[in-house]
């Protein structure tokens, strides 16, 4: 009785590892993954506001933390992951967004891409120069 | 009918998704590395003075807020439509959890910010 309610049952696909099955897969739980560095990222900028506002004591002591060896590794995968989530963004936003025309004619993926990073170049420049020439 | 709450969620989604693209791998090189490093913009980057006053400013107390807060829920919701992918139940729990995480860092930062001043 017991066996044939078990043979009874449908063959369910195992999912586990399911991703792994193919590269186009790979890349979108990739392209997932970059929030948990966008998300590691605003916890880690909060707790610098939280330092900040506790003084300048509080505030020396995270940027000692951040200089330790473990922070810096850290930072190198959140750069990397920053970049791949800037690649994927712009990769996809062809796809999300609304159709758009110029001159009658409507502007193609490589366009959206190419805009989207040099956007990105100019925005990265405005910081850098801030984060330099801001009076210290 | 019911309007579905959705479509706020997903448009702040877009926001940090954007946001994060075009600023997230300059910031993180910045305060994560340029700063502590003292490389290769120099010594007191992220003096407290300079960042007591960019945080001071309306301008930078916007910009710090909007960052904070748009990267968590940029990040919440992608975790929690990836949750599904990797075999997690995406009941009211898991809702109220991820969308609670970007709420308190919301909150963590507009406190903090506040706290300092204007």
């Amino acid at each position: 009785m017991n066996h044939h309610r078990h043979a009874a049952q449908p063959y369910v696909r195992p999912m586990q590892g399911w991703w792994r099955r193919d590269p186009f897969f790979v890349r979108y739980m990739g392209r997932e993954a970059t929030a948990l560095a966008v998300l590691a990222y605003a916890v880690i900028l909060a707790v610098g506001l939280v330092r900040l506002a506790q003084g300048e004591a509080a505030w020396n002591g995270w940027v000692d933390a951040l200089r330790s060896p473990w922070s810096i590794l850290l930072h190198l995968v959140l750069l990397a992951s920053m970049v791949i989530h800037a690649h994927s963004w712009f990769e996809i936003m062809p796809k999300t967004m609304p159709m758009m025309y110029l001159r009658g004619e409507r502007v193609g993926a490589p366009a959206i891409r190419r805009t989207g990073w040099i956007a990105t170049v100019i925005v990265t420049l405005a910081v850098l120069a801030l984060a330099a020439w801001w009076p210290r | 009918m019911k309007r579905s709450n959705a479509p706020i969620f997903w448009l702040l989604f877009g926001a940090g998704g954007m946001l994060s693209a075009l600023l997230g791998t300059a910031l993180v090189f910045v305060t994560g590395l340029a700063a502590p490093l003292g490389w290769p913009l120099g010594d007191g980057v992220a003096s407290y003075s300079r960042m007591h006053a960019f945080s001071q400013h309306w301008l930078g107390k916007g910009f710090l807020f909007v960052v904070v807060s748009l990267f968590a829920w940029h990040a919440v919701h992608r975790i929690f439509h990836s949750l599904h992918d990797v075999g997690v139940p995406t009941g009211m729990g898991a809702k109220l959890l991820c969308y609670g995480a970007a709420m308190a860092l919301t909150a963590i930062a507009a406190g903090s910010l506040l706290v300092i001043g204007f």
